[in-house]
């Protein structure tokens, strides 16, 4: 049996990468005082939502799931009606945010608007950073494969013309110059290149 | 005049085809736009980033705008349609263990007949029967709803029509939490190729001729942008004459299979396409003419009729006020504004804006703006006729 805090709401979060759910049962717990659980496999989404009766339930936008939750704000019953945030049009701007950041909310119908606030924010913020940890991942993983082909172009163009490192790069910066072109480009081109006369 | 760029999403099915093949031959191009094309994982989330102005068009259930109108379901912008993007491309399927049922009963799986199949679904299923389909707002669930109703009184008591996004439709039916399943090409097919199911009927022997995916835009949009939703009208009718045309096929699966739309195998995506189906994992195979209409027919014209049918559906299903439920619908479709964009274009337009559905045993012609027009069969397996005029 778990034990409630009489007032405080009862938040689900649908995720079933864990890491992300961390941050975000982190997000929640420092903006307040919630009753927070994880859904982490998709599998009897609606069932296991009804069973747990909460009275938020948060997702990320590009799960496909989400489509099943959709289903529940048409329930028939008054009180296990939940209703998508988006119904709030006073809350228009909040509910761009949270598109926009890639989060849906489900409320149960007639949850003050305010009450709702703060779990939103810090769910906002949350999938924002998690959006920009994995925007900085695929850059630091992009500039490693450059630097990888850079070497590799330098290795051929210092063979192919027995020069050294340094003047090997020159000759390289400026092909791209020239062609108005980034270095790290020029070099895939040069090692494309080299792999079809191979 | 400058290339415009529309953002415009689409939800990965075999029917996002007019909007990628607009994008990709080129028919968005003669109109001087450029689709930026945003794969959405769910109708839901598609319908939200249309209502908050992340996309200003998209591929869209045809339901869900009429349901956006008669404030049914999470909140939208009022929502209209521009275009029927596609008529039909849906399957009924079953899951192995409901199959062999059916097979040990004598059912044939001719895939043409929504009679006897419904009643050997109905005497197999036994006293439940769990669908599964993609979204509750969808012709799916209204085709689902209309057969099995009308297959009288032998309906198991207990049906349950349940939301499971198309890419877990087959693990769905594999775990046994649902006896079959309505699905949009290719995640029928999926399911047949991975074991899981077998094919029972196409949607269109339960309607010969269901406006299925429509292109919807926000309302305001449409009445501050006729230009730009004229150009966008024209760009997504040539596309569909062009997959209309049986020499696009193999193309039109090839660019479908592409890692950035739907990212599927080509032989599986071509099936719809085609109309030659795999309907059993023991590899049956069956036809399916005409399975999906993008142009035939005057297929793209949004009917007035169309809306009012699924309006009245959903009135019926949500305990709405019929009459009003028509009177609201009819305006979601406009008909007006696609006419307006295709007059002198050569395009078949229509001389009325509704028509009786269900009306028409084989294609015939109607009176046309100039020439008359040729339409497709249209019927309901029960032989009913929806009249907007005088329905109840």
């Amino acid at each position: 049996m778990l034990w409630r805090m009489p007032d405080a709401l009862s938040i689900v979060v649908v995720e079933t990468n864990r890491e992300r759910a961390y941050m975000i049962v982190d997000g929640l717990r420092e903006a307040g005082e919630f009753d927070i659980q994880v859904i982490s496999e998709p599998s009897g989404l609606a069932r296991q939502i009804q069973m747990r009766d909460p009275d938020v339930v948060l997702i990320d936008i590009a799960n496909p799931s989400r489509d099943v939750l959709e289903e529940l704000t048409l329930a028939s019953g008054p009180k296990d009606r939940p209703v998508a945030i988006f119904a709030d049009r006073s809350e228009d701007g909040l509910s761009a945010a949270a598109v926009e950041a890639g989060v849906s909310a489900y409320v149960v119908d007639g949850l003050q608007p305010a009450r709702l606030k703060p779990v939103l924010d810090a769910a906002i913020a949350r999938f924002r950073l998690f959006q920009r940890m994995r925007t900085e991942l695929a850059e630091a993983k992009r500039a490693l494969e450059e630097r990888k082909v850079i070497d590799r172009a330098k290795g051929m163009v210092m063979k192919a013309r027995g020069i050294g490192e340094d003047e090997a790069y020159a000759l390289l910066r400026k092909a791209a110059m020239d062609q108005n072109k980034r270095v790290a480009e020029v070099a895939q081109a040069l090692v494309t290149a080299a792999g079809l006369l191979a | 005049m400058t290339v415009t760029r529309i953002p415009a999403g689409y939800v990965p099915l075999t029917d996002a085809a007019p909007l990628i093949a607009a994008q990709e031959m080129g028919f968005a191009a003669e109109e001087k736009l450029t689709l930026e094309l945003h794969r959405a994982p769910s109708w839901s989330a598609l319908r939200d980033m249309l209502a908050f102005g992340q996309v200003d068009a998209a591929q869209m259930l045809a339901p869900v705008p009429v349901a956006a109108a008669l404030g049914l379901g999470g909140a939208s912008a009022p929502l209209s349609v521009l275009s029927v993007l596609s008529v039909n491309g849906t399957v009924i399927g079953v899951s192995s263990g409901l199959a062999r049922r059916l097979t040990d009963a004598g059912h044939g799986f001719s895939f043409d007949d929504a009679i006897s199949a419904g009643k050997a679904l109905i005497t197999a299923a036994g006293p439940e029967l769990r669908i599964g389909v993609p979204f509750p707002f969808s012709m799916h669930a209204e085709l689902l709803t209309y057969w099995l109703k009308g297959l009288g009184p032998d309906t198991p008591r207990h049906i349950g029509i349940r939301t499971v996004p198309p890419p877990l439709m087959a693990e769905a039916i594999r775990s046994g939490e649902f006896d079959a399943f309505c699905v949009g090409e290719p995640w029928g097919s999926m399911a047949v190729e991975q074991g899981a199911g077998a094919l029972l009927l196409p949607g269109q022997a339960i309607w010969s001729c269901a406006p299925e995916k429509v292109l919807a835009v926000r309302s305001a949009w449409a009445d501050t942008e006729p230009g730009l939703s004229g150009r966008l009208i024209r760009a997504l009718w040539r596309a569909g004459r062009w997959l209309a045309d049986p020499a696009s096929r193999g193309l039109a699966a090839e660019i479908l299979s592409a890692r950035r739309y739907l990212d599927l195998p080509a032989e599986i995506i071509e099936r719809a396409l085609s109309g030659k189906f795999t309907v059993t994992p023991q590899g049956l195979q069956r036809e399916a003419p005409g399975f999906i209409g993008f142009h035939d027919g005057a297929a793209g014209f949004p009917w007035r009729s169309q809306a009012q049918w699924i309006a009245l559906q959903l009135a019926r299903r949500n305990g709405l006020d019929r009459q009003k439920a028509l009177d609201t619908a009819g305006s979601v479709f406009r008909s007006d504004l696609y006419r307006a964009a295709l007059r002198g274009t050569g395009a078949e337009l229509p001389g009325a804006s509704s028509k009786l559905e269900g009306a028409a045993d084989a294609p015939l012609l109607a009176a046309g703006e100039s020439e008359p027009v040729s339409l497709l069969r249209n019927r309901f397996f029960d032989g009913r006729v929806f009249d907007p005029l005088a329905a109840d």
